[in-house]
């Protein structure tokens, strides 16, 4: 029987404000574990702490609300240890790549196969709306008591250079190209991130869907509202590394493209790069029947609770008449 | 004062000085291996500088024929090849002992020597200034030589460069290296040692590289035949003689003990970010992470190194969420940095293992000294109230099975346990019994691997991961498993494990969660608990307390003390926690002299007895200058308890 959209939600209330576009992000997780038809217990959401934090209750599958700033660790961990089960971490910027940037960038350098979805509203929604690390250098959001004294932090180019082979934004409005996103994230073999552009419509009265809608953006000629989003496919734009000789001259068109903002602001796939080995890969390299046998699947006791694994050998190492 | 009463034939105290990175390592292991090979037992304890290369290590061995689990204070034999070393221990060895030192050396000053801090030069310049000595490595030889040492001065250049010619390798600076194990080799024959033992135990610790091996054979051979050409051995007082080693014993590094027990419980997932002295079990894990098993299928752990300790425990976490035994280890740092996550597994109810291998606090401490000041902070760890099991090693040995039960405790109670261990555990190396893989038992609690289709579920139509029955502990599936999602949360939770404020919810959640730990209490057996050794003796009354690896050198000088008939009962304290009230209040019911014996300022086990048990110690014997404590020493503190002539809380200070 074919999974439907309804399978994948909860009765959980949901507490977000009205207008958050957390919402549409919600939706096209969901729509896209429906589109892929993952069973709902062979996926898990891990999520972090914040408003964002709260979408694991939201969807029907397994659900990890962590810790702040943590969601990739304990993320990594579960698939390391079961490497059937379909990993989605999500979580806010401010736990993305404030109390958790370090956790980031390493788990870009391992490259697990699993999902990265940040949330990125520019404040720290659940404490009220302070600055977050992608919000603008010199911004004042009603929030804030003054401008934002801190540069911002380039997500996209920061999961470039650590090490992330897939790496696209969505816009938590559209929610279609979302949804097909999300999905071609779940299906990258290797760490997919996705910068999901956010509205928070309580704290952040500056990135607000008005703007990217482009309400304020009038063409001089046509006198025309123009959207501040851009789809790359849509230019042509070409992210895949398809061999590697290919490398340099991609990631310099994906940091120039993580550059765009204000008027032109791409959405889609930047960079997508299938040569560098998973991290399960590098494990099999050493533990050759890590595929078949990852430790989820290996029984430790036998029948009358006696461990199986025997370490005789390595004891009589330790004898003397070794 | 104890001069080794227990002085049995093949009994002293060996050991060997120099800089770190100098082979002072591989010498004191080929000499453990070598009384091992030769049927004896031993007891050694590395010390050594936060540093790689150059500043003082030492490595102290002690030999018996019976079992011994600890060191002493002095010096039998002491081996030098550089002038630091005869600085800082000459003065300790005994009268027959034997210091072995580079004659080239002899006029060396002390201010020439830089690795020498200050302090510790002020002290050794007083000893010879007031001994009316040099202050040289003469001099302190000297010194040595009035307290009864014997000198054997040996020139090691000299040596090397005539053995050089003998096997034709003109590059000197190759043989140099060798120099460890000349000393070592020199050692050997004034303890009439058998050469042959000698060689194949240089064989196994150079196995990786046999030509190496062969290179240090000469080596030592060659040293060993100068050393009993030259001198006249026939007086000299301690000569260790071998016999067949029986085959149930086995020479164990302390760093390996813990993690061995990992593997036979089925841990298979580690994850460590280094730190001295815990790094040494994640890396002997990945070194041995495909096991055997009696299935003849090949398990296997994954290891992973992460990018700090919160990570490395936040991933355990993820591991232990799908149904695999998962364990972290550290020291102090680290674990401070756990904090939080510890409290996010205790509120998941999520069964992992924290191996604290402890060392000297607080920040980074003296990083490579021992200590047991973690103790309270492993109980209180983290903020809010939840429940963990504190379960704490007395040594290498008994870590290898705790090991195994702390991961039974961690998935039968479903909860945290943190194992504690030491830097004298991690850097000792002991003769043990086999270890005996049939004694130990799996217990997973409540894990289901499968669920039935029509599993009892929740209002929402959910599994119930947290659900109130009449146990407080509920079943617990692994992620993935089908028919039972649910959901996992660092909030408070209802039974599916979706967030709740409500105030009787959070009621029942805090009594199911923290209730385990009456049923652990309930069900842990006593010898989990405490063991109590020898039995009070109604006219002393005086009972010994104390928790973890001073366990050997306290068992040593009640033994010791016996021989002087007086007899000594001495507790030790394994669950620190839930803390086994009851057990100790039996145990010490007719106690009239409780001493409260630990590896810190603030007896923290002795102010866990005063809380739970409202008795005070009569006396406190503490040290916490990053030495561990010795036999000696114990005994020398329980003798002046015994005298009456004590003060109540006793500071030990000795190490160097
Ligand atoms: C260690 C720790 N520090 C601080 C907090 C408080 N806290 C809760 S949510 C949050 C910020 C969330 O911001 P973000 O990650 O951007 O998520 P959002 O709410 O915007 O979705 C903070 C700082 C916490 N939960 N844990
Ligand atoms: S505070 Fe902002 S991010 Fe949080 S729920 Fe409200 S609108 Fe959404
Ligand atoms: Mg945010």
């Amino acid at each position: 029987m074919a999974l439907k959209l309804a399978d994948y939600k909860t009765n959980v209330h949901n507490d977000w404000c009205p207008g958050c576009g957390d919402f549409g992000i919600l939706s096209a997780i969901q729509m896209s574990l429906a589109d892929l038809q993952i069973p709902m217990h062979k996926a898990t959401i891990f999520s972090d702490i914040g408003c964002s934090g709260k979408t694991a209750h939201f969807i029907h599958s397994y659900g990890i609300h962590t810790l702040h700033g943590r969601v990739l660790a304990f993320a990594q961990g579960a698939k390391l240890c079961n490497p059937e089960l379909n990993v989605l971490a999500v979580g806010g910027d401010g736990g993305g790549l404030g109390i958790g940037a370090g956790h980031f960038v390493s788990a870009g350098r391992r490259n697990v196969d699993m999902v990265y979805i940040m949330f990125n509203n520019a404040v720290y929604g659940l404490t009220k709306g302070q600055a977050a690390p992608t919000l603008k250098l010199g911004m004042k959001t009603k929030s804030l008591p003054q401008p934002n004294v801190n540069n911002s932090v380039n997500p996209i180019a920061l999961a470039l250079v650590s090490g992330f082979t897939f790496i696209g934004r969505g816009y938590s409005y559209d929610v279609k190209h979302l949804k097909d996103l999300i999905a071609k994230a779940v299906q990258h073999k290797g760490l997919a991130f996705l910068d999901v552009l956010q509205p928070c419509p309580t704290y952040n009265d500056i990135n607000t869907k008005e703007w990217f809608q482009g309400v304020d953006n009038m063409n001089a000629e046509t006198g025309k509202q123009m959207p501040r989003t851009y789809k790359l496919e849509e230019t042509g734009y070409d992210g895949v590394v398809h061999d590697e000789e290919e490398l340099n001259g991609k990631m310099g068109q994906v940091i120039e493209r993580s550059n765009e903002w204000g008027s032109k602001i791409p959405l889609g796939v930047f960079y997508k790069n299938e040569h560098i080995p998973t991290y399960q890969e590098r494990i099999t390299s050493k533990i050759h029947n890590y595929a078949e046998w990852p430790p989820s699947r290996q029984s430790i006791a036998d029948e009358n609770n006696g461990p199986i694994t025997t370490i005789q050998k390595l004891l009589d190492t330790l004898r003397a008449d070794n | 004062m104890l001069v080794g009463a227990k002085n049995f034939a093949n009994s002293l105290t060996w050991m060997i000085g120099g800089a770190q990175g100098s082979g002072v390592d591989s010498a004191a292991n080929i000499f453990s291996r070598a009384c091992f090979q030769g049927g004896l037992h031993i007891f050694g304890n590395r010390e050594y500088y936060s540093n790689i290369k150059g500043e003082h290590s030492y490595f102290a061995v002690r030999v018996s024929e019976d079992p011994i689990r600890s060191h002493l204070d002095d010096i039998n034999i002491l081996v030098s090849f550089d002038a630091e070393t005869i600085f800082r221990h000459a003065d300790k060895v005994t009268s027959g002992g034997a210091i072995i030192y580079d004659s080239d050396l002899s006029s060396t000053t002390l201010q020439e020597v830089p690795t020498i801090d200050e302090p510790a030069a002020k002290r050794i310049r007083e000893l010879l200034e007031k001994s009316e000595n040099p202050i040289t490595v003469n001099g302190m030889v000297n010194f040595a030589k009035n307290n009864g040492a014997v000198l054997y001065d040996i020139p090691y250049f000299g040596i090397l460069k005539q053995f050089s010619v003998e096997i034709n390798e003109p590059a000197l600076s190759k043989l140099t290296r060798m120099i460890n194990v000349m000393a070592l080799s020199a050692s050997m024959a004034i303890l009439g040692f058998d050469k042959e033992i000698l060689a194949k135990a240089i064989k196994v610790i150079f196995k990786a590289k046999p030509k190496i091996a062969d290179g240090n054979v000469l080596a030592a051979n060659y040293a060993y035949e100068y050393v009993k050409s030259r001198f006249d051995l026939s007086q000299s007082q301690f000569k260790l003689s071998c016999k067949p080693q029986s085959a149930d014993i086995i020479l164990v590094q302390g760093n390996q003990s813990s993690a061995m027990g990992k593997l036979v419980a089925g841990c298979r997932f580690q994850t460590y970010y280094p730190i001295t002295p815990a790094s040494d079990d994640s890396e002997f894990l990945e070194s041995n992470q495909i096991v055997e098993q009696t299935d003849g299928k090949k398990g296997s752990m994954v290891v992973v190194q992460t990018e700090d300790e919160i990570a490395a425990i936040t991933m355990a976490i993820g591991g232990a969420l799908t149904g695999v035994r998962s364990g972290t280890a550290t020291s102090g740092p680290g674990f401070s940095l756990m904090a939080e996550a510890l409290g996010w597994a205790g509120m998941n109810e999520v069964p992992l293992v924290v191996s604290l291998y402890q060392r000297a606090g607080p920040s980074t401490g003296l990083p490579t000294r021992h200590e047991q000041a973690d103790l309270r902070f492993a109980i209180h760890a983290g903020h809010g109230e939840f429940p963990r099991i504190v379960f704490a090693s007395g040594d290498i040995e008994e870590s290898f099975y705790d090991s195994v039960k702390a991961f039974n405790f961690a998935e039968r109670y479903q909860m945290p346990v943190i194992h504690m261990l030491d830097k004298l555990i991690a850097n000792s190396v002991m003769t043990c019994k086999y270890f005996d893989q049939s004694r130990v038992a799996i217990d997973r609690g409540k894990l289901l691997q499968i669920l039935p289709p029509s599993v009892e579920v929740g209002a929402a139509g959910h599994y119930l991961r947290f659900k109130f029955e009449e146990s407080p502990v509920s079943s617990r599936i692994p992620l993935g498993t089908e028919n039972g999602i649910f959901w996992n949360s660092g909030d408070e939770h209802t039974e599916e494990g979706h967030i709740t404020e409500d105030p009787f919810i959070r009621n029942k959640m805090m009594d199911k969660r923290l209730s385990k730990l009456d049923l652990a209490l309930e069900e842990i057996s006593d010898e989990d608990k405490a063991v109590s050794y020898g039995q009070l003796d109604p006219s002393l009354a005086l009972t010994v307390i104390g928790w973890g690896s001073t366990k050997g050198a306290i068992l040593d000088a009640l033994d010791e003390l016996a021989l002087e008939g007086k007899r000594v009962h001495f507790v030790q304290v394994r669950l620190m926690n839930p803390f086994p009230t009851a057990l100790l209040e039996r145990m010490l019911f007719n106690t009239k002299i409780l001493v409260d014996i630990e590896m810190n300022y603030s007896s923290q086990l002795g102010s866990l007895v005063n809380q739970y048990l409202h008795r005070d110690s009569e006396y406190r014997i503490v040290k916490y200058n990053g030495r561990p404590m010795s036999t000696s020493e114990i005994y020398n503190a329980l003798m002046s308890i015994i005298n009456g002539n004590a003060p109540r809380r006793i500071v030990l200070e000795h190490g160097t």
